[in-house]
């Protein structure tokens, strides 16, 4: 039997994030472990992991990067081939950096992810939101997964990568492939070529033309201490744009959707006070967190009790913290004026999410754009939708008739 | 009251700006910059405790 076979018998000793009831509906379990006397699982699965739940050990543990590594961060160990080859340096800057390698990784992507620089892709944003709704509105059912969440963000990462939007299915299908599928090792592994070897031809076309104005032509003249950033770093931004900036965002918008579908109060209280958005849209992300992060621990440690060896995996469940009662007053109710809220949807410490703030403008405007069209909405049959999990959380399937 | 904001805390989360924008903004970088750094006016003070609240950094002291 394989790990994703075999039926779990202790989940603090032997959780399944592949599990069909963890990928679907994860909170309970966490919370399940999280109220139990082991509130760090393990499990040996998948060649083994921790998994803390409360909101305290997840942010210590995001705090603590000389102990808590990213020299992996998915929920799985490496796909096999991927640390051989010409590609095995291309990484996905400054995700999988370390200091002090990180801080010039992340501080020459920073600027374009400020408040103020994003802010110029709120109109087109609009526009495609109101692009994609107009190819539906008509027939009074959509998918808000696959007809809506999901073109939106893979849009907006091309225009801003400067690439044509004639890529979407191939971005779309490669990012599930490093993803959402990661126990299928050689589709993970395709997928990260195709990747690579699309941006390589994308470098080499700038290289003859350079562009104005163009993410990658700046990124490949851009110099670090005299010198031109190396291959890799580039070529492991546009990785990082993609995998990074496209599945998480899509998960955010599709459960978001999915949760308006069934609150026609939070609906209506959006609608009669539109101030309440920029709480909102914190309140949610706490709520429907879509990604855990992984750590290597660099030597060996005991953390909260637990014996953590050396190149061990810890899973950093951000989703999990996000609804610990220790940190967040009635942590499973979306309170969309909610006053005191510390989540760590996009992590904390160092890694912090580099793309949040085009996140959040992303989620606002797809979810404002959609109920300003379409106010009343609601689930076809609930039991249809269908979830990714694991490394993100959100609907793939979600059929809404209005 | 007036606000301090560790800056080596701070990491850009920028709920701080969310919460009370007439205080705090962005830098170049998207980390926060404090726009008031005197007496913050009363009428600000109810965003101002928003703000710290919801620092995932515990970046921001309050100082009354």
């Amino acid at each position: 039997m394989t790990d994703t076979q075999k039926p779990v018998t202790d989940i603090t000793t032997d959780y399944d994030i592949f599990a069909p009831d963890f990928i679907n509906n994860p909170y309970p379990r966490y919370t399940e472990i999280r109220e139990s006397k082991c509130p760090i699982a393990h499990t040996e699965r998948y060649e083994g992991s921790w998994l803390p739940t409360r909101y305290d050990d997840v942010v210590a543990i995001a705090q603590e990067y000389e102990t808590f590594t990213s020299r992996q961060i998915l929920v799985m160990p490496p796909a096999n081939g991927r640390s051989e080859g010409p590609y095995a340096a291309v990484g996905a800057p400054p995700i999988t950096s370390d200091p002090p390698d990180h801080h010039w990784h992340r501080r020459l992507i920073l600027p374009v992810f400020a408040p103020q620089a994003v802010a110029q892709y709120e109109p087109g944003t609009r526009d495609l939101c109101n692009a994609l709704i107009d190819e539906f509105i008509d027939k009074g059912v959509a998918d808000a997964a696959s007809d809506y969440a999901q073109h939106i963000p893979v849009r907006v990462i091309s225009k801003m990568l400067g690439v044509p939007l004639t890529m979407e299915d191939e971005f779309t299908d490669w990012v599930r492939g490093a993803l959402e599928n990661i126990t299928d090792s050689e589709r993970r592994m395709k997928s990260f070529r195709s990747i690579v070897e699309y941006f390589i031809g994308e470098v080499q076309s700038r290289a003859a033309n350079p562009r104005e104005d163009d993410f990658i032509t700046q990124l490949m003249n851009t110099e670090v201490e005299g010198k031109k950033v190396p291959i890799e770093y580039v070529l492991g931004v546009c990785n990082l744009m993609l995998v990074a900036g496209i599945d998480t965002t899509w998960s955010a918008i599709g459960s978001c959707m999915w949760h308006m579908a069934q609150h026609p109060e939070h609906r209506k209280q959006l609608r009669e006070h539109p101030d309440l958005w920029p709480t909102a849209v914190e309140e949610l992300l706490r709520v429907y967190a879509p990604v855990t992060m992984a750590r290597i621990v660099d030597h060996d440690i005991e953390f909260q009790g637990c014996p953590m060896k050396a190149g061990d995996r810890v899973l950093m469940a951000f989703p999990a913290a996000n609804r610990d009662p220790r940190q967040f007053e009635n942590p499973d109710e979306v309170i969309l004026d909610r006053q005191n809220n510390r989540h760590v949807a996009f992590g904390s410490g160092i890694h912090r999410c580099a793309g949040s703030n085009l996140a959040r403008l992303e989620l606002r405007v797809a979810l404002q754009t959609w109920l300003e069209r379409i106010p009343e909405f609601e689930l076809i049959d609930p039991s249809s939708v269908t979830w990714a999990g694991g490394q993100v959380h959100g609907p793939r399937k979600c059929m809404v008739k209005f | 009251m007036k606000v301090l904001l560790d800056y080596d805390s701070c990491h850009g989360h920028q709920m701080c700006a969310i919460a009370a924008p007439e205080v705090f903004g962005s830098d170049e970088i998207g980390n926060a910059k404090v726009l008031i750094t005197g007496e913050i006016p009363a009428a600000l003070h109810i965003k101002v405790r928003r703000a710290e609240s919801n620092c995932p950094e515990r970046a921001i002291t309050i100082i009354e």
